[in-house]
């Protein structure tokens, strides 16, 4: 597998994709160059959801490629990560919510009834902002998700291939039966994927999992989504603008106006986005106007 | 401050050097008034250990301890009280701590929230605060008298576990608020089911609170007097207890007899009983302790 | 902006990822189960307040079918034991009240001062040593107190002192124990609401050139009035149904009186004494403990309660 190689953090201006879209290009992915999406993982149709009686998000309507990486932007408090929650019903969690519209995966819409949200989140997995392994060995950590999908295998082959999707496993392989808490960062949150890995998910959910980091380590967590990219689909929340141009191959760019519900505004591909933004506030935001 | 007023320095109106030393020296003294409040509590505290162990410790020899109750003050022991409090602490335990614990992790991690959730959190903090004797007038009425099991080790420890419950899920629950919510959050985004997210997440790192409320309920109910003494647990008892259908005596209760009786020597006996009584609840608050400061660190 | 809506409108009938995603009954058979306990478990708690009702209620109905309500609530004579018997609540009632009357007086200065200390005037070290030792005060068991309010306090310091102006069971003695009990909850939850009071009421005050008494005093303790009354409800709650320390040390003569020399009875006393003495179901003697346990519990509830709206209030105010 080669690497992409990506633009360190330390750039000073942000580039659009060149290198990652080539090495993703030569690996025989067709579609990304174009704005057609005709092999969606996901597909949000009008999504609206409310906090009690305030509503957060409005008629989101749009489909995620597969086997790409997809950027949500846009300032704090737009509906970014309420957004994100909805592909795993996380939301669900949090009583006072209410959905309405239909979301997709393959094709099944997941906000149905009948669809069990504890089987969606082994489908669907996620990355939090903050690091939080398990206060566990970093072997236990791993293994908790095979253990409650009543996995039957190898255990220490899953961990050790888990890990290495990680690029952890290098690091950690001669502290297996470590705390995960004394990683740093960086490994905890490398840790986190691993972990997510390890049940085997379709699509991984990332909430800004680089913003407690530092650029060496948000550098290695941007790698491996690149290189993650090419067996999964990945959903990345993100505050920083290079990070979007550089991991991501579509974009899209959520914004609340006085009324407080995050609406899509803009959303297609990374590069039009940061080259060519169609709609002035995309622009605004991305050259750092406001937000 | 009604004496500071806004005025310009060197303006004759403001307050005289004498008054502002009278008031700093005000301040100083209440320090150590203040200190003594705090620390008079103590000193009773001491005087009291002073005081029994001067009259008890004489008593504490094997025989004290491998006596069964008697007549005579020298002749009498803890041996029953001893078990009795044994097997109605443990049945005590056994009933009380999976529903305590249970009922925790239901309030915290599965009830829908709603007013039924009220009622029941509502009810929970008002149960704290029943006294115990009417516990005692519960298990009379219902264990003892209704149900027939007399004043048996098994309603006095249906009594003290009832008495235990609120305290306990109430301690259980602070552990379990505790645990970060990126825990519960990351197990539930791997596709646990929130049981697994409680089994194998959540109550490990809850445990050492958990375990640290339930010392502390142990070490009430091994002082606990007036509800057993309600049920009718207050009978001489002259044999080693061997099942839960009978009768009992515990240690709290025999201080209490002891303490009650005429007879200066039974006073000795009583003082005796109590340095027992409380090394065993120290050692519970101690261990609590150990736990809670131990767990914390690893955290 | 571009936002397909078009293509994936196939029905969702059985793809692999319906079938996937479809709710089970049985895919994880132990949640249900457990689920089930747990919940059991919740009603239980319930179940105890139900069954003191009940028991309380039931119990007091059929006194009151031999005793008048009138007689209890009008008459003043609590005599259920010999002939003429008289079930007047209020010599029980006032017993009750003696013992919190002056334990309070006695525990508020001390726990205030306490609290005051451990809040404005410790620093930080003392504190961590002191705060401990006074809770582990609430942790002495009841019957370890009453052994020491009749022999310590009572023979071997009040009745050298006062001699035959106090009687050996008397009110006083009980009181001093008890609020030696009740101290650590006064001191504990005070300071709690007093170290709640925020910074800057503080540093603005120090600012103005007052001294440490007179910020504690006239600008801690008045912001954590409402902590400082839920502290003494709840310290009042406990006496109220303490039952050890009066059963042992403050006697079993009912009787209407708040001097702290005499001997009186408590409701819980008396409760404790009927307990004692075996007393046969059916008797009166036997159903008189249930309407002395319902007027127990109303007061220790009405306490409680108080209590609890106190610290809701101080707890609403600063966070
Ligand atoms: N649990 C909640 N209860 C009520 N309102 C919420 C909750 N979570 C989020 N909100 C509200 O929904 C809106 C969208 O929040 P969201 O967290 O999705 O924004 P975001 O785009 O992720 O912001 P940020 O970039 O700061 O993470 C905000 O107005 C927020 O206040
Ligand atoms: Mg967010």
């Amino acid at each position: 597998m080669t690497q992409p190689h990506i633009d360190t953090p330390a750039t000073p201006h942000w580039r659009p994709l060149s290198r990652s879209r080539a090495s993703a290009a030569t690996q025989g992915a067709v579609g990304a160059e174009t704005d057609e999406i005709t092999d969606a993982a996901i597909e949000a149709k009008e999504i609206s959801l409310w906090y009690g009686s305030a509503q957060a998000i409005g008629d989101i309507t749009l489909k995620i490629e597969r086997h790409r990486v997809t950027a949500l932007i846009g300032p704090s408090g737009c509906g970014k990560s309420t957004f994100l929650r909805c592909m795993n019903r996380m939301n669900d969690l949090i009583p006072s919510v209410r959905m309405t519209g239909e979301l997709f995966l393959d094709d099944q819409n997941i906000l149905d009834q009948s669809v069990d949200p504890v089987e969606l989140r082994r489908v669907v997995g996620m990355v939090f902002q903050k690091p939080n392994p398990f206060p566990k060995s970093v072997y236990d950590n791993v293994a908790f998700g095979a253990r409650i999908n009543g996995y039957k295998g190898n255990y220490d082959e899953l961990v050790q291939h888990a890990l290495e999707r990680a690029a952890l496993w290098d690091e950690v392989k001669d502290k297996l039966h470590t705390s995960g808490l004394a990683l740093s960062g960086g490994q905890q949150q490398r840790l986190c994927i691993a972990r997510a890995l390890a049940v085997n998910p379709q699509v991984i959910l990332m909430d800004e999992p680089c913003s407690a980091l530092d650029p060496i380590a948000t550098q290695r967590i941007e790698d491996l989504m690149r290189e993650l990219a090419e067996d999964y689909t990945i959903v990345v929340v993100t505050h920083n603008m290079q990070q979007a141009a550089r991991v991501s191959d579509r974009t899209a760019f959520m914004l609340a106006r006085e009324d407080r519900v995050g609406r899509l505004v803009e959303y297609g591909l990374t590069e039009q986005i940061f080259t060519a933004p169609r709609d002035q506030r995309t622009e605004a935001y991305i050259t750092g106007r406001f937000g | 401050m009604t004496a500071v007023r806004p005025e310009a320095p060197g303006s004759d109106r403001y307050q005289g050097a004498r008054e502002r030393s009278r008031r700093n020296t005000l301040s100083a003294a209440s320090r150590w008034f203040f200190l003594t409040a705090a620390a008079l509590a103590l000193l009773v505290l001491a005087v009291l250990a002073y005081d029994t162990i001067s009259q008890g410790a004489g008593r504490l020899n094997l025989q004290f301890f491998t006596s069964y109750p008697s007549r005579f003050a020298d002749q009498a022991g803890l041996r029953s009280s001893l078990i009795g409090s044994g097997w109605v602490l443990a049945l005590t335990v056994v009933m009380a701590v999976p529903i305590a614990v249970g009922t925790a992790i239901w309030i915290e991690e599965f009830a829908p929230d709603n007013w039924f959730l009220t009622v029941i959190k509502l009810n929970l903090a008002n149960l704290a605060g029943v006294p115990s004797i009417i516990y005692g007038v519960l298990g009379l009425a219902v264990f003892v008298r209704f149900a027939g099991m007399g004043p048996s080790i098994l309603a006095g420890s249906l009594t003290l576990a009832l008495m235990i419950l609120p305290m306990t899920v109430i301690a259980a629950q602070e552990a379990i608020r505790q645990v970060p919510s990126g825990i519960r959050d990351g197990a539930l985004a791997l596709g646990a089911t929130r049981w697994q997210a409680v089994r194998g997440q959540i109550l490990p790192v809850a445990l050492p609170g958990i375990v640290t409320g339930v010392i502390l309920a142990i070490a009430r109910a091994a002082g606990e007097t007036a509800s057993l003494i309600m049920i009718g647990a207050f009978t001489f008892i002259a044999f080693d207890n061997s099942r839960i259908t009978d009768d009992f005596t515990t240690l709290p209760i025999q201080i209490y007899n002891w303490t009650t009786r005429p007879q200066e020597a039974f006073r000795a006996n009583a003082a005796a009983a109590i340095i027992v009584l409380m090394v065993i609840v120290l050692a519970f608050n101690l261990i609590a302790t150990i736990v809670r400061n131990r767990f914390r660190r690893f955290r | 902006m571009r936002a397909p809506t078009e293509g994936s409108a196939a029905l969702a009938t059985d793809t692999a990822m319906a079938d996937r995603l479809r709710r089970r009954r049985f895919r994880h058979p132990t949640e249900a189960v457990i689920k089930a306990l747990l919940t059991a478990s919740g009603f239980v708690s319930l179940a105890a307040t139900a069954l003191i009702l009940l028991v309380l209620f039931e119990g007091t109905l059929t006194f009151f079918q031999d005793v008048p309500l009138a007689d209890f609530f009008l008459q003043t004579r609590w005599q259920p034991l010999f002939e003429p018997v008289s079930f007047g609540i209020w010599e029980l009632v006032a017993g009750t009240a003696n013992v919190v009357l002056w334990s309070l007086v006695v525990a508020v200065p001390f726990g205030l001062g306490a609290a005051i200390y451990l809040s404005e005037y410790a620093n930080p070290s003392v504190r961590r040593v002191l705060k401990p030792l006074l809770e582990a005060l609430a942790g002495v068991p009841t019957v370890v107190y009453a052994y020491f309010a009749l022999t310590f306090i009572t023979l071997d310091v009040l009745r050298p002192l006062l001699g035959d102006n106090i009687s050996i069971f008397n009110s006083l003695g009980a009181s001093i124990v008890m609020a030696v009990m009740i101290l650590p909850t006064i001191a504990s939850i005070s300071e709690d609401a007093m170290t709640n009071v925020p910074r800057e009421l503080r540093e603005g005050a120090y600012a103005l050139g007052a001294t440490r008494l007179e910020v504690a005093l006239r600008i801690v303790v008045p912001a954590a009035l409402s902590g400082i009354i839920a502290s003494i409800l709840l310290a009042i709650a406990r006496v109220v149904g303490e039952t050890m320390i009066v059963a042992v040390a403050a006697g079993s003569t009912p009787n209407l009186t708040l001097s702290p020399l005499e001997s009186i009875q408590t409701m819980t006393g008396y409760m404790l004494q009927i307990g004692l003495g075996d007393a046969e179901r059916g008797t009166i003697k036997y159903e008189s403990l249930f309407a002395v346990g319902a007027m127990l519990f109303m007061l220790t509830l009405v306490f409680n309660l108080g209590a609890h709206l106190f610290v809701r209030r101080f707890q609403e105010r600063y966070e």
